[in-house]
């Protein structure tokens, strides 16, 4: 999935509103439909129709052959019932642990370090380089990054030769293949390929600060710590939440590195719903099935995009005094 | 799938006269050898990864991961190369992602035109039903759209793709743009209309020339995301004449072919592309992103 940037930050610009459109104006701006034609057919042969369809398989039993036969809601039902689809969720929490909490923090705090102690008290490309570090896995494709990791992981893989080299021979281990380790070990590489994100995102927001308020709290005697909170955290608050919503729904839709990884082994031990979904579609055949899976994680996603844009919304509000 | 807006031009405040305690404190050194401990974990994967692109399966039987390679051995490169072919797998990936980033930044064109300068009616209940479209699990979508695939013969072509990808990225870039739109001036507008110029040649004459800029960074971003996408390919995509570069790497997953040198090879062919158009395409988004901000 797509991750966004702080351009989308900005919700589509309040109009001033106009004078009550005169009849010729309306008539004006309905000719403006034809512009999104194209669009609104492709967006319904695309999106509309197929998640209207989705939601139809989910009240079906189907195998992909034949016709569908109605079953109302007792995917749903079994569901309720399904300890994977249960563990499939408990990951999932772990996935926004190690995609949206640690990210963000330790985002903030190299953000904050890059910025504001190695760009200030040493050269300005010592922080591009380190930034540029913690940015690179950020643009590959997540699933060679996934494959790379894989065999790092292996019994005989690189991690396990590193720790002989280093004297902790006796920590070897199946990391990926032991239901014990394989989820940290994802949530691990899960925080390697999300970390320069939020580093990025938040750099770039801290040339929006006033270096004068940090200059007036330095005159004041406020040491790092103080400034990091009294300012870089409230006046940076605005893309806090655009990473937070985006790494949350990136963390629901986690696929390619499960798949690279462990595809969703050992024992379910890293299932998540996407992979859940797509081995019930692809694998089982049991259409119906994943649809309801899917539809699941769909109103899940829909009340958490909800959720999120609700408080943006509300802390703007307050920031303008109300 | 995360790529983001990366200023190439880190945002470092110019050297100021700093009577600061720290600055020649210990405390600054002890920070920097933290955090360039911290970026070197972030390379040891790529570190680990070349290491064992060029050594031979011999040699990493003899010596291991960790060994240097006894000699500058190629032949893994090759092999993936000429197995998966992978100009083939390039050309596909390129045709996708590029096909893909032209049409999902027309699509987004002229949706945001409509929404974000026609200002039709209930435009924002549109503008937040594509911010919604471009949240949701593609799995919700992908059995419809690979069983109807199927049926009008699209499937395991590059097309499906391609339209699909379109849609979805223009999800995104239209609520992007319809924000950016409405913020566009009237006055230019409007002494274009007194000029007598219709909404197709303002389109092409006024909005397009102003916004080549937030274009541009759209349209490599739309790009990047589709080079890097999985599920979709890989379920709509199904022979080697048709994969795209992720997709051919994990369908040899566990082959036969694949010993731990020949799956570095594999991966490290299958990342330059990616490093390259980030190195290409920085000067352009940091130009976008200031030439959007200066507004």
């Amino acid at each position: 999935m797509a991750v966004s940037e702080t351009v989308a930050a900005t919700p589509p610009a309040a109009t001033p509103t106009p004078p009550a459109p005169s009849r010729r104006r309306r008539g004006r701006n309905a000719a403006y439909w034809l512009y999104l034609l194209p669009g609104a057919v492709l967006f319904l042969l695309v999106i509309g129709a197929p998640l209207v369809g989705t939601l139809y398989l989910s009240l079906t039993k189907w195998s992909g052959i034949g016709d569908p036969r109605w079953v109302g809601l007792d995917n749903y039902q079994q569901l309720l019932q399904d300890d994977v689809f249960w563990a499939s969720f408990r990951n999932t929490v772990w996935m926004l642990v190690a995609m949206v909490v640690v990210p963000t923090v330790l985002g903030l705090l190299l953000a904050a370090v890059l910025f504001d102690v190695i760009g200030r008290r040493f050269k300005p490309r010592t922080a591009a380089a380190l930034r540029a570090a913690f940015y690179l896995p950020q643009v590959l494709p997540v699933v060679v990054a996934g494959i790379v990791w894989g065999w790092i992981l292996r019994p005989d893989g690189a991690f396990n030769s590193l720790l002989d080299a280093v004297g902790l021979g006796a920590l070897r281990h199946d990391w990926l293949g032991d239901p014990g380790t394989a989820l940290p070990a994802v949530m691990a590489v899960m925080i390697w390929v999300q970390i320069g994100y939020p580093v990025v995102v938040f750099m770039a927001a801290l040339q929006r600060v006033d270096p004068e308020l940090y200059e007036a709290a330095e005159v004041d005697g406020a040491n790092w710590l103080h400034r990091f909170r009294a300012i870089t955290l409230p006046q940076i608050r605005p893309e806090t939440f655009v990473v937070a919503l985006t790494c949350t729904i990136a963390a629901l839709k986690v696929f390619g590195p499960i798949f690279a990884l462990t595809r969703g082994g050992p024992d379910n031990a890293t299932n998540v719903p996407s992979y859940f979904a797509y081995y019930t579609f692809f694998k089982k055949l049991q259409v119906g099935y994943g649809s309801a899976i899917s539809m699941v994680l769909t109103l899940i996603i829909v009340v958490v995009a909800g959720i999120f844009i609700w408080m943006q919304a509300r802390s703007e509000r307050r920031d303008r005094g109300f | 799938m995360a790529v983001t807006l990366t200023p190439s031009k880190v945002p470092v405040t110019p050297a100021r006269p700093v009577r600061d305690r720290h600055h020649r404190g210990v405390s600054r050194w002890v920070v920097l050898a933290l955090v360039t401990l911290g970026a070197l974990v972030m390379l040891v994967p790529f570190a680990f990864m070349l290491l064992n692109a060029f050594k031979s399966p011999g040699d990493y039987s003899s010596g291991g991961p960790l060994s240097w390679p006894t000699e500058f051995y190629t032949k893994g490169l090759r092999t993936y190369w000429t197995e998966v072919n992978f100009p083939l797998k390039f050309w596909n990936s390129a045709v996708i992602a590029g096909s893909v980033a032209v049409l999902g930044v027309a699509v987004s064109l002229l949706n945001a035109y409509a929404l974000g300068i026609g200002r039709v009616r209930g435009r924002l209940w549109i503008v937040g039903l594509f911010l919604l479209a471009n949240m949701l699990p593609q799995e919700a979508l992908i059995y419809p759209l690979y069983y109807v695939a199927k049926q009008v013969g699209l499937y395991n072509t590059q097309l499906s793709v391609i339209i699909i990808f379109t849609v979805i990225q223009s999800a995104f870039g239209t609520y992007l743009l319809a924000s950016v739109m409405g913020t566009f001036p009237r006055s230019l507008l409007e002494a274009a209309a007194l000029d007598g110029a219709g909404k197709w040649t303002v389109l092409w004459r006024v909005v397009f020339p102003n916004l080549r800029p937030t274009l541009a960074v759209l349209l490599i971003f739309f790009f990047i995301w589709t080079w890097n996408e999985f599920l979709i390919p890989l379920v709509m995509l199904i022979d080697n004449q048709t994969q795209t570069i992720p997709v051919a790497l994990a369908s040899l997953q566990g082959d036969r072919l694949m010993d731990a040198p020949t799956t570095n090879a594999g991966a490290l062919i299958s990342l330059v592309p990616a490093i390259l158009f980030f190195l290409i395409f920085q000067r352009t988004l940091a130009r976008g992103i200031t030439a959007g901000a200066e507004k």
